[in-house]
């Protein structure tokens, strides 16, 4: 707030010194002002100085950004060009460390598992997570919201490998024990640490959209007679559809995008996947072979991780499309 | 015209918290006719109004006591189902409500909460209550356009139709006109006057030649107070408290 004064006091000051300079004559009655206007040389020295800061600033994130997009698309290449961008997309095998020479580079496992994976976090945690949003911002009362807020801000800053290390801990067994299986590693398993994980996003930005609706509309459908239940979803709810559309969104870039948790807990075989097998992500694979691979193998992790890249640019670009959308919409 | 009574309010108090809001207020409204709620701001006037359809039970620390009768039954006795005394008693708003839905939409909302389905059926309601809203012939070639587009005079007609599309016994409204220009006042103003041989109108006013214009009984609110009620021509001419006078005459409020 105090800088916007003080830009708008020195457009204020310009003009009263363009004024001046149109009528020297009254120059004298508005001693005052000259004497405010003496400063100016010291200020105007510190609003250049914190301007460059800024666009420094700004552009050290566009850099970044700049930077590693390059740097991944150069290295991300040549395994590509040498495996073949077909073999490399659609082949089904992964075994690059292959001693007798016949290794293979395809990734189409890892990129069935990533979208599987995703797609099942995304059916579990978003209804429980919209629910939830319902919940918090319309059904309890103020100091349980209020409560429950805190504990779903906790759970965003649990570190992944925590989320982890409790899914080997306490979800591995059960699952190995629930399905009769030999080991509980599964797919399964990274779907509801995932599911877990995304919550949190889910549960604030959709409760943001909800709260954002209107009070009018819910105090019309009430007058119309519609139960509470009624007014959440059939007016609240859609006139929030655009932020829930984008917490979904932003579910599906973290669920995409993690690794350490799901490389505990999924088994780490680049299996076409299945719900009860165990399965390679896309992420696992760069994060838990990167430090033994050498050659064409590590160049092909670089290529996996320009291949997440790219997903993930996608899904920003939705995520941009739909609070576009949103805006417009309000 | 029947004077026949439709709410008896009878020693309503009403409070918020330790806000005593309504102070003994007692007062018959009679069927298919227009009463006006007038007063100063925060009288009391649409604190009354909402406590008619219990939108007051929505706001957190509200205590009320005395009776209601809606046709005789008490409208906050036990087995009250609160939808339902909201379908017959309608209400329409300070400011335009439209959801951000089509016009259809918004029309067929009501009725859909209350079970009706079938497309012909829904048609049939959302013409009959857009046409007797004033509004039809301006928006039947764009019913699947969103509401949000209309002017503000066309919103707050369509909140009438809306309103009319649950077939309510009584309608509600609250400072109806008070965003809206005169032409589209006078739109409302009509419209309510043709309304009064089916429905029972009551209104909260700020505009007292608004009062004057369309209503058949007038109650005076101040301070919490019902302080006199009758026959509108009667209070504006020969008002009978010392403060009705005052007030009419723009002395306050």
């Amino acid at each position: 707030m105090n800088e916007y004064a003080t830009v708008k006091g020195e457009i204020g000051a310009v003009k009263a010194r363009s004024e001046k300079q149109g009528s020297a004559g009254r120059a004298a009655e508005r001693a005052p002002a000259e004497r405010i206007d003496s400063r100016r040389g010291v200020k105007d020295v510190m609003e250049t100085v914190m301007k460059a800061v800024f666009v420094v600033c700004g552009l050290v994130a566009v850099g970044f950004v700049l930077i590693i997009s390059i740097y991944l698309i150069i290295s991300g290449l040549p395994a590509i060009r040498e495996v073949g961008l077909w073999n490399f997309l659609a082949g089904t095998n992964w075994d690059p460390a292959n001693k007798s020479g016949n290794a293979e580079f395809g990734i189409l496992p890892m990129i069935f598992t990533s979208i599987y994976g995703t797609c099942g976090a995304i059916l579990i945690g978003v209804p429980i997570g919209f629910l939830m949003a319902v919940f918090l911002s319309k059904v309890a009362d103020r100091r349980a919201a209020a409560v429950i807020r805190e504990v779903v801000d906790l759970l965003a800053g649990i570190p992944s490998v925590v989320y982890g290390l409790v899914g080997m801990m306490v979800l591995l067994p059960l699952i190995r024990e629930g399905f009769d299986l030999p080991a509980g590693d599964t797919l399964f398993a990274a779907i509801i640490v995932l599911a877990i994980m995304i919550l949190p996003s889910i549960i604030s930005v959709s409760e943001t959209a909800l709260n954002a609706v209107p009070r009018e509309y819910e105090e019309a459908s009430l007058a119309l007679g519609a139960t509470e239940l009624e007014t959440y979803f059939r007016v609240s709810a859609p006139a929030a559809k655009s932020g829930i559309a984008a917490a979904v969104v932003l579910g599906v870039g973290r669920a995409i995008g993690e690794a350490m948790a799901i490389l505990m807990v999924a088994g780490n075989v680049a299996n076409m996947p299945s719900l009860l097998s165990s399965v390679k992500f896309l992420t696992t694979a760069i994060a838990g072979e990167m430090g033994y691979a050498g050659d064409l193998h590590r160049q092909a992790l670089f290529s996996i991780g320009l291949v997440l890249f790219l997903f993930i640019m996608l899904i920003n670009a939705a995520l941009n499309l739909f609070l576009k959308h949103n805006k417009e919409g309000s | 015209m029947t004077d026949k009574t439709i709410i008896e309010a009878r020693d309503l108090d009403l409070y918020y918290s330790d806000n005593h809001a309504l102070k003994g207020v007692s007062i018959a409204i009679p069927q298919h006719q227009i009463t006006a709620l007038i007063g100063p701001s925060g009288c009391g006037k649409s604190t009354f109004l909402k406590t008619l359809n219990r939108m007051n039970d929505l706001v957190p620390g509200v205590r009320i006591t005395g009776t209601i009768e809606y046709n005789g039954e008490d409208i906050y006795g036990r087995d009250v189902d609160v939808t339902r005394l909201r379908k017959q008693i309608g209400m329409v708003f300070q400011k335009a409500n439209p959801f951000p839905m089509s016009i259809y939409d918004n029309v067929a909302y009501g009725p859909r909460t209350h079970g009706i389905r079938g497309k012909a059926k829904l048609d049939a309601i959302v013409e009959r209550s857009l046409r007797d809203a004033a509004i039809w012939d301006e928006v039947k070639d764009r019913l699947n356009k969103s509401a949000l587009g209309l002017s503000g005079g066309q919103q707050q007609r369509l909140c009438i139709a809306r309103a009319l599309a649950v077939e309510p016994d009584v309608i509600l409204m609250d400072e109806s006109t008070s965003a809206l220009d005169p032409i589209s006042t006078s739109k409302i103003e009509d419209l309510a006057m043709e309304l009064k041989s089916r429905y029972t109108v009551i209104m909260v006013t700020h505009n007292m030649q608004q009062a004057v214009r369309v209503s058949d009984n007038t109650a005076f609110f101040l301070l919490g107070e019902l302080v006199e009620y009758g026959e509108t021509e009667r209070i504006f001419s020969h008002p009978q408290d010392k403060r009705t006078e005052d007030y009419i005459t723009g002395r306050f409020g």
